[in-house]
């Protein structure tokens, strides 16, 4: 799919350039934006090397955990289906909570390990089960506390507040998040 | 709002900071190997922006945009909804980088205080890319049928998006 998109914008930009005229911006925009590539990568190493230090000691002293732990029995009542000691929750929490905190790599891992143990449970091996699917539509829009790389890019920009977006990510994450929770909760009671 | 946005990450950090302290981590030396983690991740990202950039670039200095969907600013306009934020959020359910290089692109012309800068960062702070991780998370235990996965993931960021729109119409506007 990525590599129709990527296609798709080069070739209609090219295109479309062409057609109204503007050869010259074309070839600016075709040599320079590399650099401006680069530039947006260099500005956003600081900040990535400076977070997953910070967030590899929230790592280290057990932070996770006990945020996981927090917000297990909070979750248990999403997945119904989920036995009360089944080890997917555990898992499941894990992952919301490491996505929370913007640690995508540590998040990654937790999921897999979810949907395996989900799978053991599920009857139809080739048919994704209930739990499954809400927590997919958690997992996808979920929360990140610190939208770390859209801090660093604003600051590039030398924004006057590059953090003033923090709390309106938080409402729109949260807004979202309930929205696909209720739809989830209403196609699976159909479904029944 | 912004004032108390300002608070979350120092108190975040010295939460972190005090907490390792006291479950006697080597902070020092483990902020050190997370640091490299975050330089490797850098690392890779760095062919992919790059791809990235080069192809949004194309496509959004093309102004294919502007005149495709010039019949819909006046709706727009009477929703508050800037035209350019349109490519941003529909990419960001498929590509994270690709967003990322819309947002770039709208600071780099309207500036991140803008009312669209605005609302391109709570876009990209408040969504995932769900296909490519319904993608991933289902084919790692190969299940074929998804059932409403994607519908309701797609409505979440749907609704995700118009939050944002509203969220920063209320607060800056």
């Amino acid at each position: 799919m990525i590599n129709k998109i990527w296609g798709f914008f080069i070739i209609i930009g090219i295109i479309f350039t062409i057609l109204t005229g503007n050869l010259d911006s074309l070839n600016d925009t075709i040599l320079t934006s590399s650099k401006n590539g680069v530039n947006m990568v260099i500005e956003l190493i600081p900040i990535l090397v400076l977070w997953s230090g910070i967030m590899k000691i929230a790592e280290a002293s057990g932070l996770l955990k006990i945020i996981a732990k927090f917000v297990q029995p909070l979750l248990s009542k999403l997945f119904p289906s989920l036995k009360k000691d089944s080890k997917a929750l555990g898992y499941i929490t894990s992952n919301i909570a490491a996505n929370a905190l913007g640690l995508g790599n540590a998040a990654t891992p937790f999921g897999l390990k979810a949907m395996e143990e989900m799978q053991k449970e599920n009857e139809n091996k080739d048919t994704a089960s209930d739990a499954m699917i809400t927590f997919l539509v958690l997992n996808t829009s979920g929360v990140t506390i610190i939208p770390t790389t859209v801090i660093a890019l604003r600051m590039m920009y030398k924004s006057a507040n590059p953090e003033e977006i923090i709390l309106p990510a938080i409402l729109a994450t949260l807004c979202s998040s309930i929205a696909g929770l209720l739809l989830d909760y209403f196609r699976r009671r159909k479904n029944k | 709002m912004s004032y108390l946005s300002k608070f979350i990450i120092p108190l975040f950090v010295i939460s972190v900071i005090l907490y390792g302290l006291k479950k006697k981590v080597m902070i020092y030396d483990t902020f050190l190997e997370g640091a490299k983690e975050g330089l490797i991740t850098a690392f890779h990202i760095f062919p992919s922006v790059i791809a990235m950039v080069f192809a949004v670039n194309i496509f959004l200095n093309s102004h294919i945009i502007e005149v495709g969907f010039y019949f819909l600013e006046p709706y727009l306009k009477l929703l508050n909804i800037p035209l350019q934020i349109l490519p941003m959020a529909f990419i960001r359910p498929i590509s994270g980088t690709a967003s990322l290089a819309i947002m770039n692109d709208i600071f780099a012309n309207f500036g991140p205080d803008s009312y669209i800068g605005r609302i391109a960062s709570v876009l990209q702070g408040c969504t995932d890319t769900t296909i490519y991780v319904l993608a991933l998370y289902f084919g790692s235990v190969k299940i074929s049928k998804t059932r409403y996965a994607l519908t309701t993931g797609l409505f979440a960021d749907f609704i995700g998006i118009l939050a944002s729109f509203l969220i920063i119409y209320i607060f800056f506007s």
